[in-house]
């Protein structure tokens, strides 16, 4: 059994897919021989060749439109955008075909494509390098949006998320690529698209997040249990369809709910979460919900990049906020 | 110092001119090949006849906004005519006679403009891409089916067609770079109608031709006569032999005119010159061809009487058919959205069910 960073993992299940899935393609720039930027598909052309990993041209909007092509045509196309910031000129082809392909033919035609890119801030990257816009994507109806937060997760949602007979769009937060190492069994297990996974049982609050973010509410949560206060944390990982089953009764428990997540706050998917909360788990409140969110300005340069995202603290600031109420 | 490092020509060709001559020498086998002339012939007179009611349709609103296709019958049943059933076509939202000629039915076409999903899951080849409205996106997927193609050592062509006006953005130039690079079996065709709504070919770009823009990509680019059946039959095959046997893209460039407005919402009026479309008429596609089949015998004013009457009621037909497909049901909102229905989209589907009348008010 293999100790492996997300990143590895990742390039595990992509290995595994080529390995048992003939109409599997994985295609994007500088996938190749260079492994990607990241190395995500590191040794996968030299092990599979280049009619299976092929490096594309520099152009986005054609990566894009030729998986949904391929996709059609009884593919499984896996494309990297190399970059969350790159992924703009992809929206017109995700929105207007990928999305909504099986819908407009009476199911004659679909998409089994899987969009990956690598997002979120924290490595001090240039600029159009740290955005985290996943409530874009999850806004469109007919796409899937998955965001993985750990090695395991990472190899068995990728799995699920190729295998799966619709577009998914699977962004893997690159701050944690590298964080730690965990045992992947290659065993071709896959995870379902559709649940939170609950990181740590608490009594007293609930601490929602997902990618990057899970290692600082992990802390946050530590940090309290410290003090004496349970929270429980949950990874959302499928952020759409949203598991929202999981999260409810969670706060049925606790009682109290704040969302963290790096991504800016209007709009973003701790609103459908606090909205989820309004609407079906209102009377298991005992205080308001608190998002510990990135800022509605522009993603800063890397200097203060880290003043942009949601810190230790900010999450505790914002736990101490809702606990503060009786 | 300076040396001449790539050169390039378009050539243009034709082989039926306006008045029904075969002109030059050295003319393809389809140009004498009078069954089929005739097959080609009824087809687009069919396409016409289809148009002319559908617009009919709209204006009486029995149909919504509807794209005409007047003008453009030689080459899109030449499309049609050329590509094998396992070949894949994507087309845009124009291409009737092309798709008539793959089996699409009539009704089929009037159900998708009259509002229905279901128009999409038509009779013609499973593998064929539905009607794109985007705009030049259709390049793309059918560069990535030729792709599919290549990989999986079949020998299948892809085909799109793209507007003049489509051929501005990059998704077409991008399909070119690809099917160079890849070396694809695609065949990209520029449907020049001279206008993108209301704007005209001369302000898309100065280049002489628009085929030129896939000599730019490495690929092999002619423009034809779109109006002379001859002409874009001949550069079809050639294209998608080149396609199939593994030699790689073509661009052809049909130059044709666009004989109605853009759709049935726009008036062409506003913006072009009643004596430009006159003198586009003196060079339309069926006049030629009729004029060609009865110099050669192949053609009279009786069987033409025939072909009328027998269009018009297979168009009736079909127009009987649409109009008798009622409403598709609630749960079409949601029962095609994914494979497997997500629970979010499930219970959203079940208050659907329960909360909505089961058809829109005043459906007929």
């Amino acid at each position: 059994m293999a100790n492996l960073t997300l990143v590895e993992a990742v390039t595990q299940a992509l290995a595994w897919e080529l390995e048992h899935d003939d109409s599997v393609v994985v295609l994007g720039e500088d996938v190749g021989i260079n492994g990607g930027v990241f190395r995500a598909t590191n040794g996968l052309q030299q092990r599979f060749g280049d009619q299976r990993v092929i490096d594309t041209p520099l152009a986005e909007v054609m990566i894009a439109g030729m998986s949904i092509g391929m996709a059609a045509q009884g593919m499984k196309p896996v494309a990297e955008a190399q970059f969350m910031g790159f992924i703009y000129p992809m929206l017109d082809h995700m929105i207007c075909h990928a999305a909504r392909m099986r819908h407009r033919t009476r199911g004659r035609l679909h998409c089994p494509m899987v969009l990956r890119a690598p997002f979120g801030g924290g490595i001090h990257a240039p600029e159009h390098h740290s955005e985290s816009t996943e409530a874009l994507f999850a806004h469109i109806p007919g796409l899937r949006v998955v965001i993985p937060s750990s090695p395991l997760r990472a190899y068995g949602l990728l799995l699920a998320a190729i295998r799966d007979p619709d577009p998914v769009v699977f962004l893997e937060p690159k701050r944690i690529y590298r964080q730690y190492k965990e045992e992947v069994p290659d065993d071709g297990e896959e995870l379902p698209l559709d649940v939170c996974y609950v990181l740590r049982d608490g009594t007293d609050i609930t601490l929602v997040t997902w990618g990057a973010m899970v290692k600082e509410t992990l802390q946050a949560a530590e940090q309290l249990a410290a003090q004496g206060v349970s929270a429980e944390v949950i990874d959302v990982a499928t952020i759409k369809p949203l598991d929202t089953e999981t999260i409810i009764e969670s706060v049925a428990k606790t009682g109290r709910c704040v969302i963290v997540h790096e991504a800016a706050r209007t709009g973003g998917m701790g609103a459908e979460i606090a909205a989820q909360l309004a609407d079906a788990g209102l009377w298991h409140l005992h205080a308001p919900v608190k998002r510990v969110t990135g800022y509605d300005s522009v993603m800063p340069l890397y200097k203060m990049e880290m003043q942009y995202m949601p810190s230790v603290q900010r999450i505790l600031n914002a736990v101490s906020e809702v606990l503060e109420v009786s | 110092m300076s040396s001449n490092v790539a050169a390039f020509n378009i050539n243009h060709y034709q082989f039926l001119d306006p008045s029904g001559q075969l002109i030059g020498a050295n003319h393809p086998a389809i140009a004498r090949d009078f069954d089929r002339l005739t097959e080609f012939y009824e087809l687009m007179t069919l396409t016409r006849t289809f148009d002319k009611k559908a617009i009919a349709l709209q204006r009486t609103g029995k149909l919504g906004t509807y794209a005409s296709c007047l003008g453009h019958e030689a080459a899109q049943v030449a499309i049609g005519a050329t590509m094998r059933e396992e070949d894949c076509f994507a087309p845009m939202y124009r291409e009737y006679g092309a798709q008539l000629y793959r089996g699409v039915k009539m009704s089929e076409i009037l159900a998708y403009w009259g509002g229905d999903e279901r128009g999409n899951d038509f009779s013609g080849p499973k593998h064929d891409f539905a009607w794109c409205v985007p705009i030049a996106t259709q390049c793309l997927h059918a560069a990535g089916a030729a792709m599919a193609f290549k990989l999986r050592n079949e020998q299948r062509a892809a085909v799109s067609v793209v507007g003049d006006g489509g051929s501005s953005k990059g998704d077409f130039l991008e399909a070119i770079n690809a099917a160079s690079a890849w070396k694809l079996p695609l065949v990209l065709i520029i449907m020049n109608n001279q206008w993108a709504i209301s704007v005209p070919r001369s302000k898309q770009n100065s280049a002489q031709t628009l085929a030129q823009k896939g000599i730019a990509g490495g690929l092999p680019s002619i423009q034809v006569d779109g109006n002379d059946l001859i002409a874009c039959h001949w550069a079809m095959e050639k294209a998608l032999e080149r396609a199939r046997s593994g030699q790689g893209a073509s661009v052809i460039e049909m130059v044709t005119y666009r004989l109605s407005d853009h759709t049935t919402a726009d008036d062409a009026r506003r913006y072009r010159d009643n004596e430009e479309v006159d003198k586009a008429w003196e060079r339309e596609p069926l006049k030629r061809l009729r004029a060609w089949l009865e110099a050669s015998d192949a053609w009279n004013e009786d069987k033409q009487q025939a072909l009328e009457a027998d269009c018009v009621n297979r168009v009736n037909e079909a127009v009987e058919e649409y109009l008798a497909l009622g409403y598709p049901g609630n749960e079409g909102m949601f029962d095609y959205m994914f494979a497997q229905l997500p629970h979010d989209l499930q219970a959203q589907r079940e208050q659907a069910l329960r909360e909505l009348p089961a058809q829109p008010e005043g459906h007929h």
